[in-house]
């Protein structure tokens, strides 16, 4: 069988409108899915769910709300690790403040109050465009984070100034805390990462997706033709502050445990997050779990090579780590610009007409 | 010829039937600072009809069909649509109103596929709300595919099936210029706006484009407000021209009428001085 369209007939445009139009596509899809949920839990330990699975697919939902905002929508932002910072400390208080609640719902609360957020901090946008937005978003980075280190009330006047995930369950099973289990933590990261890429994904397909990338392209055609500049925009912002706001809640209570916000959503958030989607490809749902994928798992493969492979000093490995993820970015952006999504889609382009590429 | 053009509608000698009036400027006048783009000019728009509006360069041509999109705010005079004066309105708004233009340099969306730049001309058609969206079920879904139906029937009409699923960055000037007369069309405009549809186009293109421009017409009863520099197609093509000169109105008819006007002979071809 070979990886092409012929011979996969499409008789209404449901079939065509579907997201994996090729048939290995599809498979490929499923076997993923069956993997996923069905094999990875029972395998998964300790150190495989910290290292690698928990900050992959927690990243990967940031990533997919910040590329849904600068990939799909056109608006840059810096202020990624501040709306995490707003999930986490909403979905902390939550916790704190509603214990018989359940987590998920206080989880996609976090995302909705950080999606008010954004949508604040959106509001420039209508008037600044490109270098300034990213400046205003930048300072909403650093606002927040001034916010919850100065305002006792959002770390209930703790001693530390840190926030702790008291332990919580669902379905009986523990996910946050220090008493979860690797395979409840996969899980609960997993579920939502497939529920919020779905949505990503019908959100960009529809008409919601063609105003925003409408708004990306060309904004005074879009706005000729009947988008509303001002919802356009503070829907990508609200959506998109909503998956990052998710993705802070998850990271703080189920990946960390104990947070600080200058620590854990600084500035290097948002440039991690950003280098994601810019490694992974700009208007991309594949390209964020691409680009979280490998921002996660190369510092893991790095370490695990010169530390573990070729017995180096940590500090030695670690900054060569630095070096190596530095140079590969730069190197990236000359020879891909668009992102591992573009290498993806012409191995795929090339895959079509293979074995007889004339 | 006994045809009575004031009449509130009438059929022109090739059987078409041109209603009442669908859009009339009344003297307009348009200021970029002390530049008097367009100076105190009326002229209206009827149902069914091709209207030209011609010029040399700067003339004001492109300004007249931003103030009529609603890009330029005129500092005076009123326009009607459909007999009620049009508030000051934005672009957007203009839109859900039901005109649809195109532009001069090609605005359409690069990185998207040819269907979902004809796709976005539906935009006012589709009413789910974000969560529906979000699920992709019920109505999302339901008005997906009902509104494919009909971009799927503008691009049978403008032959661009081939290209459907290539992103618009790759396509050659021609068959962009037609991919946005594409969406412009999907949006079933009462009024449609081409702004020098055959710019830069062969011999060959220039056909193919009027071809569409008269089908449409004709098919559709689209009434269309087309810029166009080739003096050929547009005395062809068009019903009525509205022909303008340093922001003034020098001449308004026919195109018989207009080629014998000795205003526009003058601004066309200069006028000697001994």
């Amino acid at each position: 069988m070979f990886y092409r369209e012929a011979g996969d007939f499409k008789t209404s445009y449901k079939d065509d409108n579907q997201t994996f139009p090729i048939r290995l596509d599809r498979m490929g899809y499923y076997i993923v899915m069956f993997v996923a949920f069905c094999v990875v839990p029972f395998f998964v330990n300790d150190y495989w769910v910290n290292s690698v699975f928990a900050p992959f697919l927690i990243y990967a939902i940031a990533a997919l709300g910040l590329n849904i905002l600068t990939g799909y929508a056109g608006q840059v932002s810096l202020g990624t690790g501040g709306f995490m910072a707003v999930g986490a400390y909403a979905v902390y208080k939550l916790m704190v403040a509603f214990p018989d609640v359940s987590i998920v719902i206080h989880v996609l609360l976090a995302g909705g109050i950080t999606a008010v957020v954004g949508v604040l901090f959106g509001l420039p946008s209508l008037r600044i465009k490109g270098f300034y937005l990213a400046v205003a978003t930048l300072a909403a980075q650093f606002f927040l984070v001034w916010v919850f280190n100065k305002v006792p009330w959002f770390y209930n006047y703790s001693a530390s100034g840190q926030i702790n995930a008291p332990e919580r369950s669902v379905f009986g099973v523990i996910v946050t805390g220090p008493n979860t289990e690797a395979w409840a933590k996969y899980m609960i990261c997993l579920v939502f990462v497939v529920v919020l890429a779905w949505v990503a994904r019908n959100l960009t397909r529809g008409m919601m997706g063609r105003k925003w990338m409408g708004i990306r392209d060309m904004d005074i055609a879009a706005e000729i033709i009947g988008v509303n500049p001002l919802m356009a925009k503070l829907t990508a912002f609200a959506v998109s502050s909503f998956f990052v706001g998710v993705a802070g809640a998850l990271f703080f209570a189920v990946y960390l445990g104990a947070a600080e916000a200058g620590e854990s959503f600084g500035i290097a958030k948002s440039f991690l997050i950003l280098f994601m989607i810019i490694i992974g490809g700009l208007g991309s749902i594949f390209g964020s779990f691409a680009g979280a994928a490998f921002m996660v798992l190369l510092p893991v493969l790095l370490k695990n090579v010169l530390v573990g492979g070729l017995g180096w000093p940590t500090d030695l490995a670690a900054h060569l780590e630095f070096m190596v993820v530095g140079g590969l970015i730069v190197i990236f952006l000359i020879l891909e610009p668009h992102g591992l999504a573009q290498l993806w889609r012409l191995t795929k382009e090339k895959l079509r007409l293979w074995p007889f590429p004339h | 010829m006994t045809t009575d053009m004031n009449a509130d509608s009438y059929v022109t000698e090739d059987g078409r039937t041109i209603g009442p009036v669908v859009m009339d400027l009344k003297n307009i006048t348009l200021r970029f600072g002390g530049v008097v783009a367009i100076k105190d000019i009326s002229f209206d728009i009827r149902e069914g009809e091709i209207r030209a509006i011609i010029g040399p360069n700067g003339a004001g041509k492109s300004s007249m069909l931003n103030v009529i999109s609603g890009f330029y705010k005129p500092q005076e005079g009123e326009v009607y649509f459909r007999g009620s004066k049009r508030p000051q309105m934005k672009p957007y708004q203009v839109a859900q109103q039901g005109l649809a233009r195109t532009f001069q340099n090609i605005a359409l969306f690069d990185g998207m596929t040819v269907l979902d730049n004809i796709m976005t001309g539906r935009l006012n058609k589709m009413k789910a709300n974000i969560f529906q969206q979000a699920i992709w079920k019920g109505k999302a879904e339901r008005e997906e595919i009902e509104n494919r139906e009909a971009c799927e029937k503008v691009i049978d009409f403008l032959e661009i099936q081939h290209i459907r699923k290539t992103p618009v960055g790759r396509l050659p000037y021609g068959l962009k210029k037609r991919v946005e007369l594409a969406r412009a069309l999907a949006a079933e405009p009462s009024l449609l706006l081409l702004d020098e549809p055959m710019a830069g186009m062969n011999v060959e293109e220039k056909e193919d484009m009027s071809r569409f421009i008269l089908d449409m017409n004709d098919e559709f009863g689209t009434t269309i407000a087309l810029i166009e520099h080739d003096m050929g197609v547009v005395m062809d093509l068009s019903d009525r021209v509205v022909v303008m000169d340093y922001g003034k109105k020098i001449g308004d008819g026919t195109p018989d009428e207009v080629r014998n006007n000795q205003d526009v002979i003058d601004a066309y071809l200069g006028v000697s001085h001994d």
